[in-house]
């Protein structure tokens, strides 16, 4: 017995290596970055110079607040009456769902740039009724539009999935309890679908605080991500990298306390569901 | 209120379409703006084609993305098995844990990580260019491999162990049990994982921008495109990606609706 799982237990070896390799040993290297100068002495200056991106921070967490809140709002009422219709209907709106989701984020990014410009779609057709045109390029506005553009699919997907498990037979025994539409939602759907409301959150929230695509495509430069500082702190030379890092390190931890505040709300063993 | 979940399911669609049907538009246009219609053309795909940096690039991108696909999906498909047999609970734990580091990561710290590990590298074998085709294989097939374990894990689970052990009494070797037994039992969720890793990494930007050094995937054209004047060149491209994507899916969808149907045969 112990003979045969050892051979199978072997199997993993080449991915264990792989991932101590090309996982911990990169978020090693972006810590000692992080804790060191140029010259590679120890220092806390880089972490302690990070008040200088205060304002950045602010608005990348700001920002993912609020697109994940209306992510959630519109989401959520879509996969509640997706499980309402006929099966075969499920599956195809479900693969509509998800094709934007397989291109580009940079291209659905792109494209609000025809709407939203100051002689795009938007525009020209207000232009056409007489009416005033509004500027929506480079606005918060718009930044916050992408966001939610971009992500909506993954909040839609696993919230779907977990409510299209709910038994049937567990609504009609709240019914024959004397339960209405309202309390039905209360008290059955929304408590069996809060993983997948915790994962879609979590799904939604990572890629929004640290983007760096969105914010400059739709926000015009205006409001600095900590994306774009990150991305931009790179691209500046070597010499910023341990700068660069400590940022980086700081959103990997902002993040992970996310994820730990959000896994206390959900008791699933930190399956995802996809 | 079914008309109504309809309507709102509707609405829903339209957000989610409008910019996607904009672009296709517009990249027909006859002249070089995205807002204003000139008339008909297909001379921006015509350019397209012509464009020899932006097939290197398709090359590119399908290279890395077939070969990172299929390394992952033999690594995470071993591992899946590997990992499920752990006896320890803390040692299962501990190899789950590290899976989801990728996932749970924002990409641009997962890229940035990467990157310094394949500079510092670099510096240490005294390479003059650190990063370019095989980075950009290592990174993808990185944040591949945590798809495929978890697509496979769940099959595993459903798995009956007493299937291989069957195998083995009957005389087969322990790899010989291991793809008469397990492998078909298991095929759905390896074949998810391999779909899976494959589109993540066609779709790949982020991560990619900060390995690829002067190698070219087709989100890295797309992103320089995007830093000059827009033209529709870029919405070509993407209608072309879209329109892709789009069959893949429908493809991918009408082989598994057909196992399914199979499977309910039996």
């Amino acid at each position: 017995m112990n003979k045969k799982t050892f051979g199978s237990r072997l199997v993993s070896a080449p991915y264990l290596v792989w991932a101590a390799i090309f996982v911990i040993v990169p978020l090693v290297i972006m810590i000692y970055f992080a804790l060191t100068n140029d010259a590679g002495n120890f220092t806390l200056s880089n972490i302690s110079g990070i008040g200088k991106y205060k304002k950045a921070f602010l608005y990348s967490i700001v920002y993912a607040i609020i697109s994940t809140v209306i992510t959630l709002i519109l989401a959520y009422p879509m996969a509640y009456f997706m499980t309402k219709i006929k099966i075969s209907a499920q599956r195809m709106i479900l693969l509509i769902v998800m094709v934007p989701m397989w291109m580009n984020f940079l291209i659905r990014t792109y494209s609000w740039i025809t709407i939203l410009a100051n002689k795009g779609i938007i525009n020209s057709f207000l232009e056409k009724l007489g009416l005033p045109t509004v500027h929506l390029i480079n606005t918060p506005g718009a930044v916050i539009l992408g966001m939610v553009y971009d992500f909506i699919p993954y909040m839609i997907l696993p919230i779907y999935s977990v409510m299209s498990k709910i038994d049937n037979s567990l609504l009609e025994a709240a019914s024959d309890l004397g339960s209405n539409g309202f309390s039905k939602l209360k008290s059955v759907i929304l408590p069996l679908s809060l993983p997948g409301v915790v994962s879609g959150i979590t799904m939604v929230f990572v890629p929004s605080v640290s983007t760096f695509y969105i914010s400059q495509k739709l926000g015009g430069n205006k409001t600095l991500l900590i994306g774009d500082a990150i991305e931009y702190l790179f691209n500046a030379g070597p010499e910023y990298y341990n700068v660069a890092s400590s940022l980086s390190l700081v959103l990997m931890i902002l993040i992970l306390l996310c994820l730990a505040v959000m896994n206390k709300f959900s008791n699933d063993e930190g399956d995802i569901i996809v | 209120m079914k008309a109504l979940s309809k309507i709102y399911i509707g609405l829903i669609i339209f957000f989610l379409y409008a910019p996607v049907l904009v672009m296709i538009f517009f990249s027909f246009n006859a002249g070089e703006s995205v807002w204003v219609f000139d008339g008909f053309s297909l001379d921006w795909y015509a350019g397209l084609i012509f464009n020899s940096e932006m097939l290197e690039a398709l090359k590119n991108t399908l290279i890395v993305a077939l070969l990172s696909s299929v390394i992952s999906t033999i690594l995470g498909t071993a591992a899946a098995v590997g990992i499920s047999s752990f006896r320890k609970k803390i040692s299962k734990r501990l190899a789950m844990t590290v899976t989801n580091i990728p996932m749970m990561n924002a990409d641009i710290v997962t890229g940035i990580s990467l990157m310094l590990l394949f500079v510092f590298f670099g510096k240490l074998l005294g390479l003059s260019e650190s990063l370019g085709f095989i980075t950009v294989l290592i990174a993808h097939i990185t944040f591949n491999i945590p798809y495929v374990i978890l697509s496979v894990i769940p099959k595993l689970k459903q798995t009956d162990a007493n299937l291989r052990e069957a195998a083995l009494d009957l005389g087969c070797t322990p790899i010989k049990a291991f793809f008469k037994a397990v492998v078909p039992s298991i095929s759905t969720g390896i074949f998810t994982g391999f779909i899976m890793a494959f589109t993540l990494s066609l779709d790949d930007f982020v991560i990619s921008y900060f390995t690829c050094g002067h190698f070219q995937t087709l989100p890295i054209v797309i992103y320089n495109m995007t830093k000059k004047t827009v033209t529709p060149d870029v919405y070509a491209l993407s209608t072309i990606v879209f329109i892709s994507v789009f069959i893949l899916l429908i493809l991918y969808n009408t082989v598994q609706n057909g196992s399914e149907k199979r499977r309910s045969k039996h």
